[in-house]
């Protein structure tokens, strides 16, 4: 290829169509942009420098239409393409940038090098069409994200299962009284099933009546009740949120943790809907080949109550994995993960729904429980430290 | 186990309150023929509610640790596990058949009274003489010991064998210690102490339900037994005390004095009224096995109340309603009856019984009581999976979106989601905050006393547990409740907290890092408020004190503040050995989720070029960048679309107390090319107006 030297710069006939001939050609082309645009000093000048690379009917960039598009072999046709788009898009970026910059260069401002065109600013950040070698195996430079808080990121996935079969959001506040905490939900007083709570309480309650005394609320199921007594059957609620519990740290417990429960209640609501969901509800959480069992429990404001176990997710349910006992589910193959049941007549007394009328299960989960089963993590202590290292790895 | 519906975070079960209560497989075969293998019958019983937690030991020495949910006191035992059994597999269960001693003519010359009718409804008790006290027969001990049960001596371990047999709990009393030939069931009188079996002295509060003789309590109801009168080997003549105590009573009085026992387990959870009897004579049974003697008289039964349990009503369709599915009745029946209740059907009706209740089901006392029984024994995994009609909408709370916004605005940021502790020390809340703590009656700890007023200590930590652990360049955000007492009730508001600290860009082979700033946590927090709808966004430097004075400022959306942010108060940070600038910003939801989130609004897109125009100015110290972009504001300029600060410059060459400011302006029309002539006016206009402010333009 001819070099330009004193004389203008004209379009050159290709007579090669390879990548590197390209490379050449546009490289050249460009640096012929650059140097003319530095000499346009007002806007007649930069009309004939519009003009020159731009025009319909005379201009190079329709020089380079025809010297190198049409003229390109079948076979090259669309690298010469996508190069001369760019080229073009080059150009036109150009002239509006150094038009812009005339205009802004008016008396009584600084001087700012508003002329500094494009192939110039490409070479500097190493963009293609630049001359200078960068290591493109070099690592690129990071924006820092924020990562999910793995308890928060696997609740929401929690909620949004219930969202998807008509749940709606309801939350509460984590300083309750006695009443929505414990008696509402049919935990009557001096009840040895409040012992198994290990309640917070909160200060200076003996002068009030004892169903207004105020206490952390160990479960989210004070919600269930604050939402009936103002709603009306049907609904559906989930109820995500932070509970406290009398437990000094360690790496299986934490005074802090957060559960999501769930309730719904209609005219026709029975156990084997229960059941319906929440087999829906772990497949959908936790993959569709999870299997679940239901066995009876406990709870005072169920009945009957039950506990639900998932195949265990690591063996597979088979109770052994990589030849040897499965740790997980401690070769049973079965993963306990929530309680449930139908919601106890006497709940529905409280709140003054008919219990001949209506029927409704309600179910809660431990979010960490399924946060650490998901992520392996094998200290619970970690969800609480805002330990970088620990949290950068749910990015 | 516990009772809220979450009772396991890491899967090895809540701090249990209770021992998991041994069951031994072999002692179950008394009184039923189990033919099944130890691991199935475990894995069965699970599955009908007797939670089988770890099976351990081979064939007969098998043990099952179970953990029995507080309304099933009548499984806390192998009778009545060997119960379920019996209806689980259909099997016979044998009754419990007392061999007893031939009584003696004399009648009994010893008196019950129950005073207390509350606390005790039934005291059952028998007498026998001339015992040989010794060592329990081995057969006995193995038995006890298979349950984790120390063997004393035969009496002792008569007792104690009966309550694993049959669940009721029984004491000895040696007669010959009890003065007044008898008991008094009462609550004990004021200064009144007992010596319990533990050697304990204790305090007696007139609440409390005692055993008494005719001078002194001799035990505490339900609960242990007196250090004075207890069997030892001098012991020839024995009472047996086989009571029904009232599960409150039981209760308050084994809190108060921290004592829980296997006896006052059972009584809390209720007891078997119908038990007395058989129980009573079930221990002297074994005591006059080994120890022989004879019993004096006949049984003395005291019946203060009677526990009768009223019939309850079972439907058919109601089972079918709760359930969802048809169950025969033939099931339904044959269930109920291996479980010990008698069912009779009401008169002409082939669906509807009256269920009389066994004495040992406190708990059953309502249909949906029996509806539990019968789905549990059925199987819940028998039942099918259905999905319920629904015929409602999903109703999303208002902050929903507003908090989907702010989180996903911080993550994007570069903020990792963090959680801490809902607890802070006194000092902390003093420091944080001016609202009034609430305090915990039952705290952790003394640094985790107080409800948090403030997320910022809690986030200073997390900080500080980083820089403790090498990783230098931390962002954070946290978004919870903090509590502040009021005359009412609770005050309980969402905040977020953000805190930063090292360098605002990493540091990389393309550039170096640049340290975290004001400016960086300010674009932030302004980044977060712009979502959301205002009128007017100011920024004044009255942040609170534990900010550093000028390097912090408060945001005020409308007039009013809703977060607050900069550098933490040097002297703060030094006392934490945080040993870093720390940059800290609050974002008070509360105030902020007043504002609607901003809707977008298309605006066309300029088709005429913009003119640009800089304008480098000196100006005091004292004109803040505020003052002036309020005065070029003012102007009233349609065509000016910015004004923004390029560049500037202290030091140097400027005298002291001033300082360069480049500003540019930007004009653009929607409707034409602008004129010259029209920028130069304006132009002139703001340098007027600069001038006005005191600026002097620089050559």
């Amino acid at each position: 290829m001819p070099k330009e030297k004193a004389s203008l710069y004209t379009v050159p006939k290709l007579k090669s169509f390879s990548a590197a001939a390209l490379d050449n050609a546009v490289e050249n082309m460009l640096a012929a942009l650059g140097a003319e645009s530095k000499k346009v000093t007002d806007e007649i000048s930069w009309k004939l420098f519009r003009d020159r690379w731009i025009s319909r009917n005379n201009g190079l960039l329709t020089a380079v239409n025809e010297l190198w598009l049409k003229a390109a072999p079948k076979e090259a046709k669309r690298d010469v393409g996508q190069r001369v788009n760019e080229l073009k898009k080059q150009v036109e970026a150009t002239v509006e940038e150094v038009k812009a910059s005339l205009s802004g260069s008016a008396p009584g401002s600084d001087k700012l090098d508003r002329r500094d065109p494009l192939p110039a600013k490409a070479a500097r950040r190493g963009a293609p069409g630049s001359s200078e070698q960068i290591d493109i195996t070099l690592p690129g430079i990071h924006r820092p994200l924020g990562a999910e808080h793995p308890v928060i990121k696997t609740m929401h996935e929690i909620v949004s299962v219930f969202r998807d079969l008509g749940y709606s959001v309801q939350e509460g506040p984590e300083i309750e009284t006695d009443y929505y905490n414990f008696e509402a939900l049919n935990f009557p007083p001096n009840h040895p099933a409040r012992d198994t709570q290990d309640t917070l309480f909160i200060a200076n309650q003996e002068s009030k009546p004892a169903r207004d005394r105020l206490l952390l609320r160990t479960h989210t199921s004070p919600v269930q009740i604050r939402t009936m007594a103002t709603m009306k059957p049907p609904l559906r609620i989930v109820i995500p949120g932070k509970v406290h519990r009398n437990d000094a740290p360690d790496a299986t417990h934490s005074p802090i943790f957060h559960q999501v429960e769930g309730l719904a209640v209609d005219a026709s609501i029975t156990f084997c809907d229960l059941k319906g969901t929440l087999d829906y509800a772990m497949k959908a959480l936790f993959g569709s080949s999870v299997k679940t069992r239901f066995y009876p429990s406990f709870f005072p404001f169920t009945e009957p109550s039950a506990d639900v176990q998932i195949s265990c997710i690591f063996c597979g349910g088979k109770g052994y994995r990589d030849g040897g006992r499965c740790p997980n589910c401690k070769a049973s193959g079965w993963i306990e993960l929530l309680g449930c049941g139908m919601v106890d007549p006497n709940v529905f007394g409280f709140v003054g729904y008919d219990s001949t009328r209506v029927s409704g299960f309600a179910f809660g989960m431990g979010v960490e429980r399924i946060a650490i089963l998901k992520y392996g993590v094998d200290d619970i202590q970690l969800f609480y430290q805002g330990d970088v290292r620990f949290l950068e790895q749910f990015l | 186990m516990a009772s809220g519906f979450t009772y396991k975070i890491a899967g090895e079960g809540a701090r249990a309150t209770q021992p998991l209560m041994k069951i031994s497989p072999q002692w179950l075969r008394d009184f039923v023929d189990l033919q099944v293998e130890p691991r199935q019958l475990a894995e069965d019983l699970t599955l009908a509610g007797i939670a089988v937690e770890s099976v351990s030991g081979e064939s007969d020495r098998t043990i099952f640790e179970t953990e029995i949910t507080t309304n099933r006191p009548d499984a806390m035992n192998h009778y009545g596990v060997a119960r379920e059994c019996s209806a689980l597999y259909n099997l016979p269960l044998k009754p419990i058949v007392p061999k007893l001693p031939a009584e003696t003519a004399t009648a009994a010359d010893f008196q019950i009274e129950i005073e207390d009718k509350d606390g005790c409804a039934r005291y059952t008790a028998r007498i026998v003489r001339g015992v040989k006290i010794k060592d329990s027969p081995g057969s006995i001990a193995k038995r006890l010991l298979s349950v984790d049960q120390r063997p004393i001596n035969n009496a002792a371990d008569a007792s104690n064998y009966t309550l694993w047999e049959m669940g009721h709990p029984t004491h000895a009393f040696d007669l010959d210690l009890l003065e007044g030939g008898k008991i008094i069931v009462r609550r004990a009188r004021q200064g009144e102490t007992l010596k319990t079996l533990d050697g304990v002295d204790r305090k007696l509060s007139p609440e409390d339900l005692i055993i008494a003789d005719a001078k002194k309590p001799v035990a505490l109801a339900g609960v242990m037994g007196g250090f004075d009168t207890m069997i030892t080997a001098k012991t020839k003549n024995i009472l047996i005390e086989s009571a029904w105590f009232d599960q409150v009573a039981v209760r308050k009085s084994s809190r108060r004095h921290g004592l829980h026992t296997d006896a006052s387990h059972r009584f809390e959870r209720g007891a078997d009224y119908g038990a007395t009897s058989l129980a009573c004579a079930r221990v002297v049974q074994r005591i006059t096995e080994s120890g022989g003697g004879t019993l004096h008289g006949h049984e003395i039964d005291a019946i203060a109340r009677r526990l009768d349990q009223a019939p309850v009503l079972l439907r058919m369709a109601e089972v079918h309603r709760i359930l969802g599915e048809k169950l025969a009745t033939d099931e339904v029946l044959r269930i109920l009856r291996a479980l010990g209740f008698d069912l009779i059907p009401e008169a002409g009706l082939e669906t509807e019984f009256a269920v009389q209740i066994p004495s040992w089901r406190l708990d059953v006392e309502r249909e949906i009581d029996l509806i539990e029984e019968i789905a549990r024994l059925h199987g819940y995994d028998k039942f099918p999976n259905t999905l319920p009609d629904f015929s409602g909408a999903v109703k999303e709370a208002p902050s929903v979106g507003k908090d989907r916004k702010t989180r996903t605005t911080l993550l994007a940021l570069g903020y990792n989601e963090a959680i801490s502790q809902t607890f802070v020390s006194h000092e902390d809340a003093a420091q944080f905050s001016e609202a009034t703590v609430i305090e915990l009656a039952n705290p952790l700890s003394d640094e985790a006393s107080v409800m948090r007023n403030s997320m910022v200590p809690g986030m200073l930590n997390m900080l500080a547990y980083n820089l403790n652990r090498g990783s230098e360049n931390v962002r954070l955000f946290e978004g919870g409740h903090v509590f502040a007492a009021s005359a009412e009730k609770p005050l309980e508001t969402t905040h977020i907290c953000i805190g930063a600290v090292g360098n605002a860009t990493p540091s990389a082979v393309h550039e170096n890092g640049r340290p975290f700033s004001f400016f960086d946590i300010k674009g932030d927090i302004e980044a977060l408020l712009n979502s959301f709808q205002h009128a007017v966004l100011t920024y004044d430097g009255d942040a609170a004190a534990y900010y550093q004075k000028g390097r912090s400022a408060r945001a005020l959306m409308d007039g009013r503040m809703v977060a607050q942010f900069g550098q933490i108060n040097s002297e703060i940070s030094a006392a934490r050995k945080l040993r870093h600038n720390v940059f800290i910003g609050e974002v008070y939801l509360d105030k902020l989720y007043v504002h609607e989130l901003r809707q977008p609004r298309y605006k066309p897109i300029a088709r005429y070029p913009a003119v640009e125009r800089d304008f480098s100015f000196i100006f005091e110290d004292s004109v803040v960048f505020d003052r002036i972009r309020e005065a070029i504001t003012n102007l009233g300029l349609k065509e000016l679309r910015s004004f923004i600060p390029v560049e500037i410059f202290r030091g140097g060459s400027m005298t002291s107390g001033t300082y360069s400011l480049l500003l540019r302006a930007r004009f653009q029309s929607n409707d034409r090319t602008l004129r010259e002539d029209e920028v130069a006016e304006w132009s002139a206009e703001i340098v007027k107006t600069l001038e006005g402010l005191g600026g002097k333009q620089r050559a």
